[in-house]
Protein backbone atom coordinates (compact mmCIF):
# COMPACT_ATOMS: atom_id res chain seq x y z
CA UNK A 1 0.00 0.00 0.00
CA UNK A 2 1.34 3.79 -0.57
CA UNK A 3 0.05 7.15 -0.09
CA UNK A 4 0.60 9.21 -2.69
CA UNK A 5 0.49 13.36 -1.79
CA UNK A 6 0.08 15.49 -4.54
CA UNK A 7 0.77 19.53 -4.50
CA UNK A 8 -1.07 21.08 -7.69
CA UNK A 9 -2.31 24.74 -8.50
CA UNK A 10 -5.73 25.14 -7.69
CA UNK A 11 -7.22 25.98 -10.76
CA UNK A 12 -5.83 22.22 -12.29
CA UNK A 13 -8.21 20.38 -9.69
CA UNK A 14 -10.76 19.60 -11.62
CA UNK A 15 -8.79 18.18 -14.61
CA UNK A 16 -6.70 16.03 -12.33
CA UNK A 17 -9.89 14.75 -10.58
CA UNK A 18 -11.19 14.10 -13.90
CA UNK A 19 -8.22 11.83 -15.05
CA UNK A 20 -8.27 10.27 -11.52
CA UNK A 21 -12.04 9.30 -12.01
CA UNK A 22 -10.41 7.53 -15.81
CA UNK A 23 -8.10 5.12 -13.97
CA UNK A 24 -11.25 4.28 -11.24
CA UNK A 25 -9.42 6.58 -8.34
CA UNK A 26 -12.18 7.62 -6.50
CA UNK A 27 -11.09 8.23 -2.95
CA UNK A 28 -9.14 11.34 -2.65
CA UNK A 29 -8.68 13.69 0.35
CA UNK A 30 -8.30 17.82 -1.06
CA UNK A 31 -7.09 20.42 1.16
CA UNK A 32 -6.46 24.20 0.83
CA UNK A 33 -2.66 24.53 1.63
CA UNK A 34 -0.11 27.53 0.95
CA UNK A 35 3.24 27.06 0.10
CA UNK A 36 6.28 27.80 -2.64
CA UNK A 37 8.49 26.13 -4.57
CA UNK A 38 11.67 27.28 -5.96
CA UNK A 39 9.41 30.28 -8.27
CA UNK A 40 8.71 32.18 -5.17
CA UNK A 41 6.17 33.95 -7.11
CA UNK A 42 4.00 36.32 -6.41
CA UNK A 43 1.63 38.79 -7.82
CA UNK A 44 -0.16 40.37 -5.38
CA UNK A 45 0.29 44.46 -4.45
CA UNK A 46 -0.76 45.89 -1.83
CA UNK A 47 -1.61 49.86 -2.09
CA UNK A 48 1.38 50.09 -4.25
CA UNK A 49 3.86 47.84 -2.23
CA UNK A 50 4.70 44.82 -3.90
CA UNK A 51 4.91 41.72 -1.94
CA UNK A 52 7.43 39.25 -2.51
CA UNK A 53 8.70 35.96 -1.08
CA UNK A 54 4.70 35.37 -0.70
CA UNK A 55 3.35 31.90 0.26
CA UNK A 56 0.90 31.13 -2.84
CA UNK A 57 -2.44 28.96 -2.83
CA UNK A 58 -1.94 24.83 -3.68
CA UNK A 59 -4.49 21.95 -3.32
CA UNK A 60 -3.60 18.77 -1.58
CA UNK A 61 -4.67 15.27 -2.53
CA UNK A 62 -4.00 12.11 -0.12
CA UNK A 63 -4.72 9.23 -2.17
CA UNK A 64 -4.21 5.76 -0.52
CA UNK A 65 -3.84 2.99 -3.10
CA UNK A 66 -3.00 -0.51 -3.60
CA UNK A 67 0.34 -1.38 -5.58
CA UNK A 68 -1.02 -1.84 -9.12
CA UNK A 69 -2.94 1.16 -8.30
CA UNK A 70 0.41 3.37 -8.10
CA UNK A 71 1.83 4.07 -11.62
CA UNK A 72 -1.89 4.78 -12.87
CA UNK A 73 -2.49 7.12 -10.05
CA UNK A 74 0.84 9.19 -10.54
CA UNK A 75 0.16 9.07 -14.61
CA UNK A 76 -3.10 10.93 -14.23
CA UNK A 77 -2.58 13.42 -11.83
CA UNK A 78 0.65 14.13 -14.18
CA UNK A 79 -1.64 14.24 -16.73
CA UNK A 80 -4.40 16.62 -15.15
CA UNK A 81 -1.81 19.04 -13.40
CA UNK A 82 1.34 19.42 -16.20
CA UNK A 83 1.56 22.82 -17.89
CA UNK A 84 5.42 22.65 -18.41
CA UNK A 85 5.61 25.74 -16.54
CA UNK A 86 7.14 26.26 -12.95
CA UNK A 87 4.43 25.67 -10.12
CA UNK A 88 2.80 23.01 -11.57
CA UNK A 89 3.76 20.96 -8.06
CA UNK A 90 5.11 17.71 -6.91
CA UNK A 91 4.28 14.44 -5.99
CA UNK A 92 4.80 12.21 -3.42
CA UNK A 93 4.83 8.65 -3.30
CA UNK A 94 5.13 7.10 0.79
CA UNK A 95 4.67 3.66 1.94
CA UNK A 96 1.16 2.93 4.23
CA UNK A 97 1.74 0.84 7.03
CA UNK A 98 -1.63 0.05 7.48
CA UNK A 99 -5.27 1.29 6.55
CA UNK A 100 -8.26 0.45 8.28
CA UNK A 101 -12.16 1.27 7.72
CA UNK A 102 -14.17 2.58 10.66
CA UNK A 103 -17.28 1.29 9.43
CA UNK A 104 -16.48 -2.45 9.25
CA UNK A 105 -12.90 -2.24 10.68
CA UNK A 106 -11.44 -3.95 7.87
CA UNK A 107 -7.75 -3.87 7.21
CA UNK A 108 -5.26 -3.83 4.54
CA UNK A 109 -5.85 -3.57 0.96
CA UNK A 110 -9.20 -4.50 1.21
CA UNK A 111 -10.49 -1.77 3.01
CA UNK A 112 -8.59 1.12 0.60
CA UNK A 113 -10.89 0.55 -2.55
CA UNK B 1 -38.06 76.47 -3.06
CA UNK B 2 -39.02 74.15 -0.47
CA UNK B 3 -36.69 72.93 2.70
CA UNK B 4 -38.31 69.56 3.11
CA UNK B 5 -38.57 68.68 -0.49
CA UNK B 6 -34.52 69.31 -1.13
CA UNK B 7 -33.62 67.46 2.20
CA UNK B 8 -35.50 64.56 1.25
CA UNK B 9 -34.33 64.30 -2.09
CA UNK B 10 -30.70 64.71 -1.02
CA UNK B 11 -31.23 61.92 1.05
CA UNK B 12 -32.78 59.82 -1.17
CA UNK B 13 -29.73 60.27 -3.48
CA UNK B 14 -27.45 59.26 -0.49
CA UNK B 15 -29.40 56.39 -0.39
CA UNK B 16 -29.79 55.62 -3.81
CA UNK B 17 -25.77 55.80 -3.92
CA UNK B 18 -25.61 53.01 -1.00
CA UNK B 19 -27.70 50.55 -3.50
CA UNK B 20 -24.12 50.13 -5.16
CA UNK B 21 -21.85 48.97 -2.64
CA UNK B 22 -24.98 46.87 -1.39
CA UNK B 23 -25.30 45.30 -5.21
CA UNK B 24 -21.45 44.86 -5.06
CA UNK B 25 -21.76 42.98 -1.77
CA UNK B 26 -25.06 41.33 -3.34
CA UNK B 27 -23.39 40.08 -6.21
CA UNK B 28 -20.34 39.65 -4.51
CA UNK B 29 -21.43 37.00 -2.04
CA UNK B 30 -22.93 35.32 -5.50
CA UNK B 31 -19.45 34.44 -6.67
CA UNK B 32 -16.58 31.84 -6.12
CA UNK B 33 -14.04 33.36 -3.74
CA UNK B 34 -11.29 34.23 -6.68
CA UNK B 35 -14.03 36.63 -7.62
CA UNK B 36 -15.52 38.43 -4.99
CA UNK B 37 -12.72 41.52 -5.42
CA UNK B 38 -13.11 41.90 -9.50
CA UNK B 39 -17.41 42.14 -8.47
CA UNK B 40 -16.96 44.76 -5.74
CA UNK B 41 -14.06 46.64 -8.05
CA UNK B 42 -16.62 46.77 -10.91
CA UNK B 43 -19.42 47.87 -8.85
CA UNK B 44 -17.12 50.83 -7.03
CA UNK B 45 -15.46 51.94 -10.07
CA UNK B 46 -18.41 52.97 -11.81
CA UNK B 47 -19.26 54.99 -8.61
CA UNK B 48 -16.35 57.07 -9.39
CA UNK B 49 -16.83 56.54 -13.47
CA UNK B 50 -20.10 57.30 -14.01
CA UNK B 51 -19.97 60.34 -10.77
CA UNK B 52 -17.40 62.06 -13.52
CA UNK B 53 -19.33 61.36 -16.86
CA UNK B 54 -22.42 62.43 -15.38
CA UNK B 55 -21.59 65.84 -14.58
CA UNK B 56 -19.45 66.24 -17.87
CA UNK B 57 -21.84 65.31 -20.28
CA UNK B 58 -23.83 62.71 -19.09
CA UNK B 59 -26.72 64.76 -17.41
CA UNK B 60 -26.80 67.31 -20.40
CA UNK B 61 -27.46 63.65 -22.83
CA UNK B 62 -29.76 62.98 -20.53
CA UNK B 63 -31.74 65.47 -19.23
CA UNK B 64 -30.99 68.92 -21.66
CA UNK B 65 -34.49 69.99 -23.52
CA UNK B 66 -34.63 69.01 -26.78
CA UNK B 67 -36.88 66.11 -28.96
CA UNK B 68 -34.11 64.46 -30.43
CA UNK B 69 -31.99 61.78 -30.25
CA UNK B 70 -30.89 62.98 -26.60
CA UNK B 71 -31.03 66.04 -24.80
CA UNK B 72 -27.95 67.47 -26.67
CA UNK B 73 -24.63 69.62 -25.11
CA UNK B 74 -26.48 72.78 -23.86
CA UNK B 75 -25.95 71.83 -20.03
CA UNK B 76 -22.02 69.73 -20.81
CA UNK B 77 -20.04 70.49 -17.33
CA UNK B 78 -23.29 71.51 -15.63
CA UNK B 79 -23.18 74.92 -16.99
CA UNK B 80 -26.50 76.45 -16.65
CA UNK B 81 -27.75 73.65 -14.32
CA UNK B 82 -27.27 75.97 -10.94
CA UNK B 83 -29.00 76.03 -7.49
CA UNK B 84 -32.30 77.72 -8.62
CA UNK B 85 -35.29 75.30 -9.66
CA UNK B 86 -35.68 74.28 -13.17
CA UNK B 87 -39.55 73.83 -13.04
CA UNK B 88 -39.89 71.46 -15.68
CA UNK B 89 -38.16 68.62 -13.96
CA UNK B 90 -38.85 69.63 -10.30
CA UNK B 91 -40.31 73.41 -9.21
CA UNK B 92 -39.06 73.12 -5.43
CA UNK B 93 -35.55 71.95 -5.17
CA UNK B 94 -32.48 73.08 -6.55
CA UNK B 95 -31.62 71.68 -9.96
CA UNK B 96 -28.43 70.53 -8.94
CA UNK B 97 -30.78 68.79 -6.19
CA UNK B 98 -32.26 66.92 -9.13
CA UNK B 99 -29.32 66.63 -11.22
CA UNK B 100 -27.39 64.39 -8.34
CA UNK B 101 -30.58 62.03 -7.89
CA UNK B 102 -30.47 61.18 -10.96
CA UNK B 103 -26.35 60.72 -11.60
CA UNK B 104 -27.53 57.06 -8.59
CA UNK B 105 -29.83 55.92 -11.07
CA UNK B 106 -26.93 56.55 -14.02
CA UNK B 107 -24.61 54.50 -11.77
CA UNK B 108 -26.07 51.81 -10.39
CA UNK B 109 -27.74 51.01 -13.96
CA UNK B 110 -24.66 49.94 -15.64
CA UNK B 111 -23.91 47.89 -12.38
CA UNK B 112 -26.67 45.46 -12.82
CA UNK B 113 -25.34 44.68 -15.68
CA UNK B 114 -21.91 42.97 -14.01
CA UNK B 115 -24.44 40.55 -12.90
CA UNK B 116 -24.03 38.29 -16.74
CA UNK B 117 -20.95 38.20 -17.45
CA UNK B 118 -18.64 38.05 -13.79
CA UNK B 119 -16.40 36.51 -13.29
CA UNK B 120 -15.10 36.24 -16.92
CA UNK B 121 -14.17 39.98 -18.38
CA UNK B 122 -10.91 41.78 -19.12
CA UNK B 123 -10.95 45.25 -16.50
CA UNK B 124 -9.74 47.43 -19.62
CA UNK B 125 -13.20 46.01 -22.00
CA UNK B 126 -15.07 46.76 -18.84
CA UNK B 127 -14.38 49.97 -18.26
CA UNK B 128 -14.67 50.57 -22.04
CA UNK B 129 -17.86 49.15 -22.55
CA UNK B 130 -19.38 50.88 -19.74
CA UNK B 131 -18.37 54.08 -20.55
CA UNK B 132 -19.93 53.40 -24.39
CA UNK B 133 -23.10 52.28 -23.10
CA UNK B 134 -23.63 55.04 -20.63
CA UNK B 135 -23.15 57.72 -23.12
CA UNK B 136 -25.00 55.52 -26.47
CA UNK B 137 -27.64 53.47 -24.48
CA UNK B 138 -28.20 55.09 -21.16
CA UNK B 139 -28.52 58.46 -21.31
CA UNK B 140 -30.73 58.48 -24.68
CA UNK B 141 -32.95 56.18 -23.26
CA UNK B 142 -32.91 58.11 -19.71
CA UNK B 143 -33.66 61.25 -22.50
CA UNK B 144 -36.54 59.18 -24.28
CA UNK B 145 -38.76 58.48 -21.02
CA UNK B 146 -37.75 61.20 -18.68
CA UNK B 147 -35.94 64.16 -20.36
CA UNK B 148 -37.97 67.24 -21.73
CA UNK B 149 -39.04 65.99 -25.19
CA UNK B 150 -38.43 63.07 -24.98
CA UNK B 151 -40.74 60.96 -26.92
CA UNK B 152 -41.66 57.68 -25.02
CA UNK B 153 -42.64 61.02 -22.69
CA UNK B 154 -44.48 62.62 -24.86
CA UNK B 155 -45.93 59.08 -26.04
CA UNK B 156 -47.68 59.30 -22.47
CA UNK B 157 -45.56 55.64 -21.27
CA UNK B 158 -45.67 55.75 -17.21
CA UNK B 159 -42.15 54.86 -15.57
CA UNK B 160 -41.89 56.49 -11.61
CA UNK B 161 -38.89 55.32 -10.88
CA UNK B 162 -36.74 53.61 -13.70
CA UNK B 163 -38.82 50.12 -14.05
CA UNK B 164 -37.86 51.10 -18.46
CA UNK B 165 -34.92 53.48 -18.18
CA UNK B 166 -33.13 51.19 -15.36
CA UNK B 167 -33.89 47.51 -15.19
CA UNK B 168 -35.59 46.80 -19.03
CA UNK B 169 -32.44 48.20 -20.43
CA UNK B 170 -29.73 46.71 -18.09
CA UNK B 171 -31.37 43.46 -18.02
CA UNK B 172 -31.74 43.30 -21.91
CA UNK B 173 -28.01 44.29 -21.62
CA UNK B 174 -27.30 41.93 -19.61
CA UNK B 175 -28.72 39.30 -21.95
CA UNK B 176 -26.66 40.15 -24.78
CA UNK B 177 -23.41 40.25 -23.01
CA UNK B 178 -24.30 36.60 -21.31
CA UNK B 179 -24.87 35.71 -25.25
CA UNK B 180 -21.69 37.15 -26.59
CA UNK B 181 -19.01 36.41 -24.50
CA UNK B 182 -20.08 32.77 -23.98
CA UNK B 183 -20.25 30.41 -20.65
CA UNK B 184 -17.60 30.20 -18.17
CA UNK B 185 -15.24 26.98 -18.24
CA UNK B 186 -16.25 24.10 -16.76
CA UNK B 187 -19.44 24.79 -15.88
CA UNK B 188 -21.18 21.36 -16.31
CA UNK B 189 -18.55 19.29 -14.05
CA UNK B 190 -18.48 22.55 -11.50
CA UNK B 191 -21.58 24.05 -10.32
CA UNK B 192 -20.04 27.52 -9.15
CA UNK B 193 -22.12 27.88 -5.92
CA UNK B 194 -22.17 31.37 -3.91
CA UNK B 195 -18.87 31.85 -1.51
CA UNK B 196 -20.76 34.01 0.35
CA UNK B 197 -24.59 33.83 1.46
CA UNK B 198 -24.57 36.62 4.53
CA UNK B 199 -22.77 38.83 2.07
CA UNK B 200 -25.59 38.04 -0.59
CA UNK B 201 -28.57 38.91 2.76
CA UNK B 202 -26.38 41.70 3.73
CA UNK B 203 -26.26 43.58 0.28
CA UNK B 204 -30.33 42.67 -0.12
CA UNK B 205 -30.58 44.12 3.01
CA UNK B 206 -28.85 47.82 1.71
CA UNK B 207 -30.49 47.31 -1.54
CA UNK B 208 -34.15 47.34 -0.12
CA UNK B 209 -33.07 50.10 2.53
CA UNK B 210 -31.78 52.14 -0.52
CA UNK B 211 -34.93 51.43 -2.62
CA UNK B 212 -36.95 53.31 -0.36
CA UNK B 213 -34.77 56.18 -1.65
CA UNK B 214 -35.09 55.36 -5.45
CA UNK B 215 -38.81 54.90 -5.23
CA UNK B 216 -39.96 57.31 -3.00
CA UNK B 217 -37.54 60.41 -3.12
CA UNK B 218 -38.29 59.88 -7.23
CA UNK B 219 -41.63 62.09 -6.28
CA UNK B 220 -38.96 64.59 -5.98
CA UNK B 221 -41.03 65.86 -2.63
CA UNK B 222 -41.49 65.16 0.78
CA UNK B 223 -45.45 64.81 0.23
CA UNK B 224 -48.26 62.34 -0.34
CA UNK B 225 -47.09 60.33 -3.50
CA UNK B 226 -43.62 59.83 -1.59
CA UNK B 227 -45.02 57.94 1.08
CA UNK B 228 -47.66 55.94 -1.60
CA UNK B 229 -44.17 55.14 -3.25
CA UNK B 230 -42.91 54.17 0.24
CA UNK B 231 -45.63 51.62 0.99
CA UNK B 232 -46.21 50.09 -2.20
CA UNK B 233 -42.40 49.82 -2.53
CA UNK B 234 -42.49 47.65 1.11
CA UNK B 235 -45.33 46.04 0.06
CA UNK B 236 -44.09 44.67 -3.05
CA UNK B 237 -40.72 43.71 -1.63
CA UNK B 238 -42.54 41.89 1.36
CA UNK B 239 -45.16 40.41 -1.02
CA UNK B 240 -42.39 38.72 -3.67
CA UNK B 241 -39.98 37.50 -0.99
CA UNK B 242 -42.58 35.56 0.80
CA UNK B 243 -43.86 34.13 -2.90
CA UNK B 244 -40.40 33.15 -3.95
CA UNK B 245 -40.13 31.31 -0.89
CA UNK B 246 -43.26 29.65 -0.88
CA UNK B 247 -42.56 28.63 -4.58
CA UNK B 248 -39.49 26.96 -3.19
CA UNK B 249 -41.33 25.35 -0.75
CA UNK B 250 -43.54 23.54 -3.20
CA UNK B 251 -40.59 23.05 -5.95
CA UNK B 252 -37.95 22.33 -3.89
CA UNK B 253 -39.04 20.89 -0.36
CA UNK B 254 -37.58 23.47 0.65
CA UNK B 255 -37.49 27.33 1.47
CA UNK B 256 -33.89 28.88 1.16
CA UNK B 257 -31.98 32.38 1.94
CA UNK B 258 -31.14 32.64 -1.39
CA UNK B 259 -34.35 32.06 -2.58
CA UNK B 260 -36.19 34.99 -0.21
CA UNK B 261 -33.36 37.43 -1.24
CA UNK B 262 -33.92 36.84 -4.87
CA UNK B 263 -38.01 37.33 -4.72
CA UNK B 264 -37.14 40.50 -2.85
CA UNK B 265 -35.11 41.91 -5.16
CA UNK B 266 -37.85 40.93 -8.24
CA UNK B 267 -40.38 42.75 -6.08
CA UNK B 268 -38.10 45.80 -5.88
CA UNK B 269 -37.51 45.79 -9.26
CA UNK B 270 -41.71 45.28 -10.55
CA UNK B 271 -42.74 47.69 -8.14
CA UNK B 272 -40.17 50.73 -9.61
CA UNK B 273 -42.14 51.99 -12.78
CA UNK B 274 -45.28 51.45 -10.42
CA UNK B 275 -43.99 52.65 -7.44
CA UNK B 276 -46.22 56.33 -7.92
CA UNK B 277 -49.06 55.35 -9.50
CA UNK B 278 -50.67 52.09 -7.68
CA UNK B 279 -51.88 51.51 -4.52
CA UNK B 280 -51.57 49.09 -1.82
CA UNK B 281 -53.28 45.69 -2.94
CA UNK B 282 -52.27 46.01 -6.50
CA UNK B 283 -48.83 46.01 -4.99
CA UNK B 284 -49.41 43.14 -3.30
CA UNK B 285 -50.21 41.36 -6.49
CA UNK B 286 -47.42 42.79 -8.24
CA UNK B 287 -44.92 41.49 -5.86
CA UNK B 288 -46.41 38.15 -5.47
CA UNK B 289 -46.54 37.75 -9.09
CA UNK B 290 -42.96 38.63 -10.44
CA UNK B 291 -41.58 35.62 -8.07
CA UNK B 292 -43.23 33.10 -10.52
CA UNK B 293 -42.00 35.12 -13.98
CA UNK B 294 -38.86 35.75 -12.43
CA UNK B 295 -38.68 32.17 -10.56
CA UNK B 296 -39.54 30.71 -14.16
CA UNK B 297 -37.06 32.81 -15.89
CA UNK B 298 -34.02 31.81 -13.54
CA UNK B 299 -34.93 27.65 -13.65
CA UNK B 300 -36.78 27.18 -16.49
CA UNK B 301 -35.73 29.42 -19.15
CA UNK B 302 -32.07 29.56 -18.54
CA UNK B 303 -31.42 26.34 -18.87
CA UNK B 304 -33.50 25.72 -21.99
CA UNK B 305 -32.11 28.48 -23.78
CA UNK B 306 -28.77 27.71 -22.13
CA UNK B 307 -26.72 30.91 -21.75
CA UNK B 308 -24.93 31.82 -19.01
CA UNK B 309 -26.30 34.81 -17.36
CA UNK B 310 -23.96 34.22 -14.19
CA UNK B 311 -25.80 35.98 -11.23
CA UNK B 312 -29.51 36.14 -13.07
CA UNK B 313 -29.28 40.13 -14.12
CA UNK B 314 -31.88 39.42 -17.06
CA UNK B 315 -33.64 36.84 -14.98
CA UNK B 316 -34.38 39.04 -12.55
CA UNK B 317 -33.87 43.05 -13.68
CA UNK B 318 -35.23 42.54 -17.25
CA UNK B 319 -38.16 39.89 -16.53
CA UNK B 320 -39.44 41.78 -13.04
CA UNK B 321 -39.28 45.07 -15.11
CA UNK B 322 -41.35 44.23 -18.06
CA UNK B 323 -43.87 42.79 -15.59
CA UNK B 324 -43.45 46.19 -13.57
CA UNK B 325 -43.86 47.96 -16.63
CA UNK B 326 -47.04 45.81 -18.00
CA UNK B 327 -48.46 45.86 -14.73
CA UNK B 328 -48.42 49.48 -14.60
CA UNK B 329 -50.66 49.49 -17.47
CA UNK B 330 -52.90 47.33 -15.83
CA UNK B 331 -53.22 49.12 -12.25
CA UNK B 332 -52.23 52.83 -12.65
CA UNK B 333 -54.60 54.56 -10.93
CA UNK B 334 -55.18 58.53 -11.15
CA UNK B 335 -57.33 58.46 -7.88
CA UNK B 336 -53.13 57.80 -6.63
CA UNK B 337 -51.62 60.42 -8.69
CA UNK B 338 -53.54 62.87 -10.99
CA UNK B 339 -50.63 63.48 -13.08
CA UNK B 340 -50.53 59.85 -14.17
CA UNK B 341 -52.69 57.51 -16.21
CA UNK B 342 -55.52 54.79 -15.35
CA UNK B 343 -54.87 51.53 -16.35
CA UNK B 344 -56.75 48.50 -17.37
CA UNK B 345 -58.45 47.29 -14.61
CA UNK B 346 -59.50 51.12 -14.22
CA UNK B 347 -61.45 51.26 -17.70
CA UNK B 348 -58.29 52.68 -19.67
CA UNK B 349 -56.89 49.45 -22.17
CA UNK B 350 -54.67 52.62 -24.18
CA UNK B 351 -51.88 52.72 -21.42
CA UNK B 352 -51.24 48.88 -21.30
CA UNK B 353 -50.57 49.36 -25.32
CA UNK B 354 -48.44 52.21 -24.64
CA UNK B 355 -46.47 50.17 -22.05
CA UNK B 356 -46.15 47.62 -24.12
CA UNK B 357 -44.64 49.64 -26.82
CA UNK B 358 -42.30 51.65 -24.52
CA UNK B 359 -40.80 48.15 -23.18
CA UNK B 360 -40.68 47.16 -26.86
CA UNK B 361 -38.70 50.31 -27.89
CA UNK B 362 -36.13 50.13 -25.09
CA UNK B 363 -35.55 46.14 -25.29
CA UNK B 364 -35.21 46.58 -29.19
CA UNK B 365 -32.69 49.82 -28.94
CA UNK B 366 -30.76 48.15 -25.83
CA UNK B 367 -30.64 45.38 -27.36
CA UNK B 368 -28.65 46.17 -30.82
CA UNK B 369 -26.48 49.13 -29.35
CA UNK B 370 -25.08 46.92 -26.36
CA UNK B 371 -24.39 44.15 -29.18
CA UNK B 372 -22.86 46.68 -31.42
CA UNK B 373 -20.50 47.98 -28.36
CA UNK B 374 -19.64 44.78 -27.15
CA UNK B 375 -18.53 43.83 -30.96
CA UNK B 376 -15.93 47.00 -31.72
CA UNK B 377 -14.47 46.46 -27.82
CA UNK B 378 -13.78 42.49 -28.20
CA UNK B 379 -12.55 43.62 -31.66
CA UNK B 380 -10.33 46.51 -30.52
CA UNK B 381 -8.85 45.05 -26.69
CA UNK B 382 -10.82 41.78 -26.73
CA UNK B 383 -13.33 41.17 -24.11
CA UNK B 384 -12.90 38.19 -22.26
CA UNK B 385 -10.24 37.15 -20.20
CA UNK B 386 -7.44 34.16 -20.88
CA UNK B 387 -8.55 30.58 -19.54
CA UNK B 388 -5.64 30.69 -17.67
CA UNK B 389 -7.13 33.79 -15.51
CA UNK B 390 -10.54 32.94 -15.84
CA UNK B 391 -9.57 29.70 -13.70
CA UNK B 392 -7.02 31.62 -11.67
CA UNK B 393 -9.33 33.96 -11.11
CA UNK B 394 -10.07 37.59 -11.91
CA UNK B 395 -8.89 39.01 -8.29
CA UNK B 396 -5.30 37.87 -9.09
CA UNK B 397 -5.02 37.97 -12.39
CA UNK B 398 -6.89 41.41 -13.24
CA UNK B 399 -6.49 43.67 -9.91
CA UNK B 400 -3.29 41.94 -8.51
CA UNK B 401 -4.84 41.45 -4.94
CA UNK B 402 -7.21 38.69 -2.93
CA UNK B 403 -9.84 38.96 -0.58
CA UNK B 404 -8.91 36.49 1.89
CA UNK B 405 -5.71 34.79 3.05
CA UNK B 406 -5.93 31.54 4.50
CA UNK B 407 -2.83 31.68 6.95
CA UNK B 408 -2.57 34.79 9.67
Amino acid sequence: MKLIIAIIQPEKLEEVKEELYKQEVNLITVSEVLGHGRQKGTTEVYRGAKETGNLLKKVRLEIAVNENFVEPTIKAIIKGAKTGETGDGKIFVLDLKECIRIRTEERGGIAIG
Amino acid sequence: MNAGDTAFVLIGAAMVLLMTPGLAFFYGGMVRKKNILSVLMQCFILMCLVSVQWVLFGYSLSFAPGEGFWGGFRWLGLNGVGLEPYADYAATIPHQAFMIFQAMFAIITPALIIGAFAERMKFSAFLTIIVLWITFVYDPVCHWVWGLGGFLRNLGALDFAGGTVVHINAGIAALITALVIGKRKNLKKNIPTPHNMPFVVLGTGLLWFGWFGFNSASALAANGLAVNAFVVTNTAAAAAGLSWAIIEWLKNGKPTIFGVCSGAVAGLVAITPAAGFVSVIPAIIIGSMVSVFCFFAVTALKPRLNYDDSLDAFGVHCVGGIWGALATGLFASKAVNQAGADGLFFGNPGLLFIQAKAVAITLIYSAVVTFVIYKVVDLVIGVRVKEKEELVGLDITQHHERAYSVLE
